[in-house]
């Protein structure tokens, strides 16, 4: 598609970003996980996949899909620069979904990350992926996170042992907001991510072709009775 | 003694429930036993209500917790008693509405056991319990229940040759039948390749105190859970047409040194012994004449040593019968039917209520498809109080056909 000059003037300018390379991970349940990045023509299914959680208040899906549905939806539209989505697929179908983007080449700015399939650390295996596409394949240094749930609070910031750097407010913010700051960095994150990160590579073609067409899910614990129309 | 039955039963489901306030998810439960038990509308025929909670007052800011749900229940002039026994506060409070019955102060108790606990953080939730350990010989050198549990899950390993495998079967076992219970906070399957046998498992199933890993422990839940209970020789047992009465035939309880090593043996666990005796002689029957058991599992462990504790399998010999299926829910033995605290989650005041809620549920043939227990007779719970310094052990028996 031609881009117009005004339309390109709209654009922020990009890095080029090394992809993540596919992994499987076997969950607690026995379900094999593949976590893949996603493509700007998969938006579609991704948005469809967060719209349903924008209506549920409860542990703060609201702010976080629709936060994420704004992201997802900048990054299609070139308004976001430097972002990645990664999804985790059970069956094809979506399970979770975690975005980012590099503030430069030296610094990640962590934006969400989503369970939909919940009670089999899906969050955290994204979560951990999402660092390790950080500062293991596209060699930042550091990731600036910030929680906008106790869930997340308890998983970053406490189980992590993230640096807090509130104090370097206002010199530091995080893109999401005033909400504290945290950071992971490379040191910190070479200690913990052998008991935090996994997953096997190559992913065998026959099971990484099962990842290939998302689907959205057909469930959602969150929403009692949901039903996709 | 009078004979006591239990003619009601509620439960909420376990997770988290940080949406309510804590006299909420106890009015919730103390709702489903009252019509459960069919007496909503007749609800003053209760004369006492006892509730159980451990920490109210420190997670919730909360007191008076007990005349807060008669008055959130609308059952004033009801006597009301909050009971704490740490975490066998539920099974204590069984007891005290028990009690209170055969003695002949009453015909009618409630028992409502509940807590909320993700209100905190889990560093704050495990520093909550932690302050039942003896404060200066325990809890100041840092010591908390999960680290008490590792160190007898390692002492155990030790001596009757446990692996951390075993210990994975456990918790396989209990999530089989958690999956299948609607109150059970983690309603997932899990398998032994996933957390054991797999790469990935160190990953999976990290170490939380080694050696038990997370799904040797049990979840961090809010939740509450009810009973009614009525003295069989009542007038008022007219009032309870809706189900047969579950016969409460044994309680026992008995308590051990606060600090653990003061024990002569940390691995005996005396008080778990001595009140399964109690609630066995009380009710005459033997280890063999138990249908079922619901045990106290905050640590995959637990189950196993309290089984061999209560005369189910000889000591060190618990895991063999997990490996051959003995405990299974089509078992011999089947042991956590509700999928235990391991899988059906511990909000501590609940805990003991929800076990003899499982038993009522099992010995009324009501559990879920592929989760009841083939022609039940007689089911035990045991409650674990600190570790292992105060126990309660109750037995229900559904009584003559």
């Amino acid at each position: 598609m031609a881009i117009d000059k005004m339309e390109q003037s709209l654009r922020p300018p990009q890095l080029e970003l090394k992809s993540f390379p596919s992994k499987i991970i076997t969950l607690a349940s026995g379900e094999e996980m593949i976590v893949r990045e996603a493509k700007r023509e998969e938006v579609g299914v991704i948005l469809g996949t967060i719209q349903p959680l924008m209506g549920v208040q409860k542990d703060f899906y609201d702010i976080v899909a629709s936060r994420m549905y704004a992201e997802v939806l900048g990054w299609y539209e070139y308004r976001v620069a430097n972002e990645f989505v990664l999804v985790g697929v059970i069956k094809g179908e979506i399970a979770g979904i975690v975005n980012s983007r590099l503030a430069d080449g030296k610094t990640g700015m962590s934006f969400h990350t989503m369970t939909i399939k919940r009670g089999l650390r899906i969050g955290a295996q994204l979560f951990a992926a999402k660092m390790e596409h950080h500062i293991d394949i596209l060699g930042n240094d550091e990731v600036h996170i910030v929680a906008e749930s106790p869930i997340g609070f308890k998983r970053w910031m406490i189980e992590y042992a993230l640096e807090d750097r509130s104090d370097q407010y206002p010199l530091l913010r995080h893109e999401l907001g005033g909400v504290p700051t945290f950071t992971l960095t490379r040191e910190l994150w070479d200690r913990v991510k052998a008991d935090k990160c996994t997953g096997f590579r190559p992913v065998p073609p026959e099971k990484l072709a099962t990842a290939l067409k998302l689907k959205m899910p057909s469930e959602y614990p969150q929403i009692p009775g949901f039903k996709r129309g | 003694m009078r004979e006591v039955s239990i003619v009601g039963i509620g439960h909420t489901v376990f997770g988290n429930l940080s949406d309510f306030d804590l006299v909420d998810v106890m009015g919730f439960a103390s709702g489903n036993a009252l019509d459960d038990a069919g007496i909503r509308e007749e609800r003053e025929i209760i004369e006492q209500v006892f509730v159980a909670n451990m920490g109210g007052g420190i997670l919730n800011h909360q007191t008076g917790i007990a005349s807060s749900l008669v008055s959130r229940m609308d059952m004033e002039p009801a006597m009301a008693e909050l009971i704490e026994n740490g975490p066998a506060s539920g099974a204590s409070a069984v007891k005290m509405g028990y009690m209170a019955i055969a003695s002949g102060m009453v015909d009618v108790v409630m028992v409502t056991g509940g807590e909320l606990m993700r209100t905190v953080t889990g560093w704050e939730g495990t520093d909550f319990v932690a302050s039942l350990l003896h404060p200066e010989a325990e809890y100041n050198y840092g010591l908390t229940l999960p680290a008490y549990g590792g160190m007898f899950t390692r002492m155990y390993m030790e001596r009757y040759g446990l692996t951390e495998r075993d210990l994975g079967l456990v918790a396989v076992k209990d999530h089989q039948n958690g999956e299948k219970n609607p109150y059970a906070h983690v309603r997932v399957p899990c398998t032994i390749d996933a957390i054991h046998d797999n790469e990935n498992a160190h990953v999976i199933n990290n170490y939380i105190a080694e050696p038990l890993r997370m799904y040797g422990m049990c979840p961090v839940s809010d939740g509450a859970a009810s009973l009614i209970l009525c003295a069989n020789d009542s007038p008022k047992m007219k009032y309870f047409t809706k189900e047969k009465p579950i016969l409460i035939s044994g309680i026992g309880s008995a308590t051990d040194t606060h600090c653990v090593h003061n024990r002569k043996d940390p691995l005996i666990l005396d008080a778990v012994r001595l009140a399964a005796e109690r609630a066995y002689a009380m009710a005459e029957l033997k280890p063999a004449d138990i249908s079922f058991a619901e045990l106290h599992d905050a640590f995959v462990i637990l189950e196993l040593a309290i089984s061999e504790e209560i005369g189910f399998f000889p000591r060190g010999k618990a895991a063999e019968a997990v490996r051959n299926g003995v405990t299974a829910i089509d078992g011999a033995k089947p042991v956590n039917t509700s999928g235990g605290l391991k899988s059906k989650g511990h909000p501590v005041g609940a805990t003991g209520v929800s076990q003899v809620f499982e038993l009522v549920k099992q010995l009324r043939e009501q559990g879920e498809e592929g989760r009841q227990v083939k022609n039940p007779k007689h089911g035990m719970a045991v409650n674990f109080g600190g570790f292992g310094n105060n126990v309660v052990a109750i037995i229900c028996s559904k009584g003559e056909e």
